[in-house]
């Protein structure tokens, strides 16, 4: 039998669990010195001077970078993913992203911000120094949430962004959809916050740098989703040297969730600092810097409106979203809640028409990028929640109103109107098996009971769906002559399992042991090119790209074995891993094969020229065609109304991810996502204060992160409903848990409120929001 | 961290001569408080006195009516101990509910109560059960041990050796905790002795503080119903992200309840 679909334990493991893994922390070099980043304490000032004098004659000061030095230099700056052209206002006028230099010179925009880079003999050392910089900073007025930011006369973030307007952009017909609410038997509306949330992977940030002076070779060890992307930044647009001269190399990483895409500023910065020193400089963030410094996820407020017919039947969708898009616009930043999930907005239903009007706001805060699922949760939390709420005014059951409503599977491909074509699913069946395996039917009862200890129960049920694929990635197999295959990928694993689920592939495909395949990833020199790992994707790249690769690998394996067993290539089949003489006992081991294709000694000349590499063959998978993975959720809580504090008691998923390569790596995947979406719908929250965008929630003694104690055990099932648009007949997983979890738990949240008048709830409903929002709706009953 | 210079002397009297000699030297208990404040360079001492090295002043003693615990004991050793599980069940849990394992195999007694976080739960224990807090120099009623917010009677040098808890008829302890920090967002320790009933709260002010409403009425009757109607003034009550000052009035209320409860269960 073969290893693909099969729960194989994940190579990883033995090291990260024993701590052997190997992360930008571990490296260590001769003579290194390390990097502090001196960081602004005021979310909006001007910059009157900066005074490193005292601070560069410190004890074990190397020296200091600042901002004027860098610009003096030539330094670039960095940016935003999108071109000006690809993502514009929807009047055609271009977005403003603001200009982020390395370290800032003139002005602050968010606490945190970095102004001055200090090299030292130890971190102690650099810090001493740090505190001797004197920056003369005049504070100015800050704004850090969404409403003070478009509050008239707030003050401006970017002068040339009037309003504090980043973005304004729009998807749909708006004339149509205001004719479809004109017709509207029901309308059903919502206002709903997406709070804020810090990424805290557990590994934070980190950079070590060296520069050959002899070479004039920079190389780069970087916490990353993916080599090649940063490198290609640092190289064209900060550093501005030919590509070839940067090697950025990923080890082993802890976590990114979208994080770890992008390029910060301390990256380029320890290259800059190494050759400006002459020694290998190590960054490292710290968990309050981390706080303060990485990018944030979500934020952002919408008002959302459905149009129903007389059946319970949508006839129009119009949503009002603004999003805090921090000081700058970085990375995805200005796309995450307007291009990202412009395809997915209308759910699984057949949405005759929509717009959705999408501002980007600016505030004094550090700049909002991709957080797991990257502005997909946020359209399915949107959706989601007011299906919900349509359900309850118009008296449909939760199911009832989707089923009406479902894109049914023998539409497929279906083309929907935001533009999407969903090419397989079977969300019907997803929902009864997701109902079957809660026990939908048996809740009355089990509320029933937990109304007897006092508890209310609530349950709540979520229909998510995604779009992922796309970004070219190529793959690479070679053989080694100490007979190893490696695979190289322009995907990057964080926490993924690529070792085990790429070389389950090859082992199959090839016929190769298991455990001869080394998998090359996260290098921008040695690994092939690729966009890194992140919105699900990679096992679309580098898993249809390896069978392409391992198919050019036995096509040359046949003419070579046929030339070695000297027969016809025709007469020579591949199975299990050897090729094989039609109709003898004639074989030759594919391992075998490769290696006399590499020494290439006993090929004839001809081949042996044109298969200069031997069987090394590479692939990349370039076919159009997204997928959709889809699913459905069930959350089942009880709330102490005494306390507020509200326990997860039941979580149900059903899910497509069309063929599951390794259940168990889907299931952690499942159930990573889950518990990040439970996080922000009850506990999670990144708070800046009003009217001085300083960071409230900057430590986990005030930012509470989910723990196992907070989580049910996850009931997770799927249906292998194949995608029809890549060979391997998969859909993207990665962060369909996150994508699903916020409203289905919110939906039961409401759900165990709603008897006791509670019409409205946003997250996170902590335990003092839950208790607040009960007391209000009891002083509303008692008037 | 700053740096300082660090000491671990082998006798009070030498931990008591090194802080003398060093005014702005700090004593070390657990460090669960102390060192997490130096990463942030939030405390510059000039010198560290480390207690560790007193075995004297760790240990449990159970006997003539008390539980006496060293100062230096551990909250995992007071959780796991079988004689005070017995004797005193409720001081064994509030041990046991303190931070997370890694903090309760490092964080002491004395640390945590010379420390006096407004939201550590051991001072409800202290104060709940009216223990003395024995020191290098003299006896401290609970009543009179914490004074403020990270404030007690101590004095400077003074050093605590044991606390006396008198074993009560009946005790229970139960806390709203922090989401986040699982500090005491209103933890409330209720005793019932010889002498009455005594309702300690800590995490809800600025420091622990007794409800004598809530100790007369369980006084006379020692049931969950009989505090039923005592509420508690949140005009002195903490507000923080966490809870505003009237959540904490109201969770003050419902964890008394389920103290009461939860010595009535023991």
């Amino acid at each position: 039998m073969g290893l693909m679909s099969q729960p194989i334990r994940r190579t990883e493991d033995g090291r990260f669990i024993t701590g052997r893994g190997r992360y930008v922390d571990d490296v260590k070099m001769e003579g290194a010195a390390i990097g502090y980043a001196l960081r602004s304490p005021y979310a909006h000032a001007k910059i009157m001077s900066i005074d490193v004098e005292a601070a560069k004659s410190a004890p074990g000061v190397i020296g200091i970078i600042t901002g004027a030095e860098l610009e003096a230099a030539g330094i670039g700056h960095l940016g935003a993913a999108f071109p000006a052209s690809f993502l514009k206002n929807r009047d055609g006028t271009p977005r403003v992203d603001g200009d982020r230099a390395l370290l800032t010179v003139d002005y602050v925009r968010y606490v945190g911000e970095p102004v001055a880079f200090v090299v030292a003999e130890s971190l102690n050392a650099a810090k001493d120094a740090a505190e001797q910089i004197l920056v003369d900073y005049e504070e100015l007025p800050a704004v850090g949430l969404i409403d003070e930011a478009l509050d008239p006369g707030a003050p401006l973030v970017w002068p040339q962004a009037p309003g504090n307007i980043a973005l304004d952009w729009a998807q749909g017909d708006e004339a149509a959809t205001d004719a479809a609410f004109d017709r509207a038997a029901h309308v059903t509306r919502i206002d709903l916050v997406n709070n804020r949330v810090v990424v805290n992977s557990m590994e934070p940030r980190g950079a070590f740098g060296t520069y050959d002076k002899v070479t004039g070779q920079y190389e780069l060890y970087a916490t990353s989703q993916g080599s090649h992307p940063i490198a290609d930044t640092i190289a064209k647009r900060i550093l501005r040297i030919p590509p070839e001269r940067l090697r950025v190399i990923t080890p082993d990483v802890g976590g990114g969730f979208g994080l770890k895409m992008s390029t910060f500023a301390e990256y380029p910065l320890v290259l800059i600092a190494s050759e400006k020193f002459g020694m290998p400089v190590k960054w490292m963030s710290e968990r309050t810097e981390a706080f303060q410094s990485d990018s944030h996820g979500r934020d952002l407020k919408s008002h959302a409106e459905m149009a129903f017919d007389a059946g319970g039947r949508i006839l129009g969708y119009r949503i009002k979203t603004d999003f805090n898009l921090g000081a700058y616009g970085l990375g995805f930043g200005p796309g995450i809640q307007s291009v990202v999930p412009m395809f997915v907005v209308g759910g699984v239903y057949k949405v005759p028409v929509v717009y959705n009007h999408v501002r980007a706001v600016f505030t004094n805060t550090v700049p909002v990028e991709a957080y797991r699922g990257a502005g997909r949760p946020e359209a399915a939390y949107i959706i989601e929640r007011i299906m919900d709420l349509a359900a309850r005014e118009m008296g449909l059951s939760q199911d009832e109103i989707r089923l009406r409503n479902f894109i049914q599977s023998h539409e497929m491909p279906f083309r929907s109107y935001v533009g999407a074509v969903i090419d397989s699913g079977d969300f019907q069946r997803n929902l009864h098996d997701c109902l079957r395996q809660a026990d939908w039917a048996g809740f009355p009862a089990r509320r029933a009971e937990a109304e007897k200890r006092g508890k209310l129960r609530g349950r709540g049920l979520a229909y998510y769906i995604e779009k992922t694929a796309g970004g070219a990635s190529a793959v690479v197999i070679s053989f080694t002559p100490a007979g190893r295959v490696e695979v190289g990928v322009g995907t990057s694993a964080h926490g993924q399992g690529h070792e085990t689920t790429f070389a389950a592939i090859v082992a199959d495909k090839l016929g190769v042991p298991f455990d001869s395949i080394d998998l090359i990833q996260g290098d921008s020199i040695r690994a092939p090119w690729g966009g890194g790992t992140g919105g699900s994707r990679s096992l679309w790249n580098s898993g249809n790209g390896i069978l392409k690769a391992a198919d050019a690998v036995i096509d040359k394996g046949r003419e070579v074995a046929a030339a070695l067993m000297d027969t016809a290539q025709d007469a020579i089949t591949f199975e299990e891993g050897a090729f094989r003489v039609h109709g003898t006992n004639q074989f030759l081991p594919l391992l075998e094969v490769a290696e006399a294709a590499r020494a290439g000694s006993k090929l004839p000349p001809e081949l042996k020229a044109r298969l200069e590499k031997g069987l090394d063959s590479s692939g990349t998978h370039e076919e159009k065609g997204d997928t959709f993975p889809n699913g459905c959720h069930i959350c089942e809580l009880e709330i102490d109304p005494d306390t507020g504090k509200v326990s997860v008691i039941s979580y149900d998923v059903v899910d497509d991810f069309g063929f599951v390569l390794n259940p168990l790596i889907v299931a952690g995947q499942v159930h990573g996502g889950v518990a990040q979406g439970i996080g922000q719908a009850l506990l999670e929250n990144c708070l800046y204060e009003p009217g001085t965008a300083q960071l409230l929630s900057g430590s986990f003694m005030d930012y509470t992160m989910p723990r196992a104690d907070d989580l049910p055990s996850f009931g997770f099932t799927y249906n292998e409903i194949l995608c029809t648009t890549n060979p391997l007949g998969i859909k993207g997983c990665g962060e369909a848990g996150t994508v699903g979890a916020a409203p289905a738990v919110m939906n039961a949240v409401l759900d165990a409120l709603w008897d006791k008048g509670v019409r409205e709830v946003d997250m996170p409903m902590t335990a003092l929001r839950v208790w607040e929002t009960l007391q209000r709706a009891a002083a509303k009953a008692a008037v | 961290m700053y740096a300082f210079d660090y000491h671990k002397p082998r006798s009070l009297a030498e931990a008591t001569a090194l802080l003398n000699a060093n005014p702005e030297a700090r004593l070390l208990a657990g460090g669960m408080t102390l060192i997490p404040t130096l990463k942030q360079r939030l405390a510059s001492p000039s010198d560290l006195v480390d207690l560790g090295g007193l075995p004297d002043l760790a240990g449990i003693f159970v006997g003539d009516g008390e539980v006496r615990i060293g100062a230096m004991t551990t909250h995992a050793t007071v959780a796991h101990s079988a004689e005070v599980r017995a004797a005193l069940p409720a001081l064994a849990a509030l041990a046991e509910g303190i931070g997370d394992p890694q903090v309760r195999h490092r964080g002491t007694i004395g640390g945590s109560i010379s420390n006096a976080d407004p939201a550590a739960d051991y001072p409800a224990g202290v104060v709940g059960l009216g223990a003395t807090v024995v020191t290098d120099r003299r006896e401290i009623a609970a009543d009179n041990f914490f004074t403020g917010m990270f404030e007690t009677a101590l004095e400077p040098g003074e050093i605590v050796r044991q606390v006396r808890f008198p074993i009560p008829e009946a005790a229970g302890y139960a806390k709203f905790p922090n989401p986040a920090s699982r500090y005491a967002v209103a933890g409330v320790f209720v005793a019932r002795a010889a002498g009455g009933v005594r309702v300690a709260v800590t995490g809800a002010g600025p420091s622990v503080f007794r409800v004598p409403e809530m100790e007369a009425a369980l006084t006379a009757s020692f049931t969950p119903e009989a505090i039923a109607s005592v509420l508690v003034d949140a005009d002195d009550l903490n507000t923080d992200l966490h809870a505003t000052a009237a959540y904490r009035a109201h969770l003050v209320g419902v964890m008394a309840a389920r103290a009461v409860t939860s010595a009535l269960e023991s």
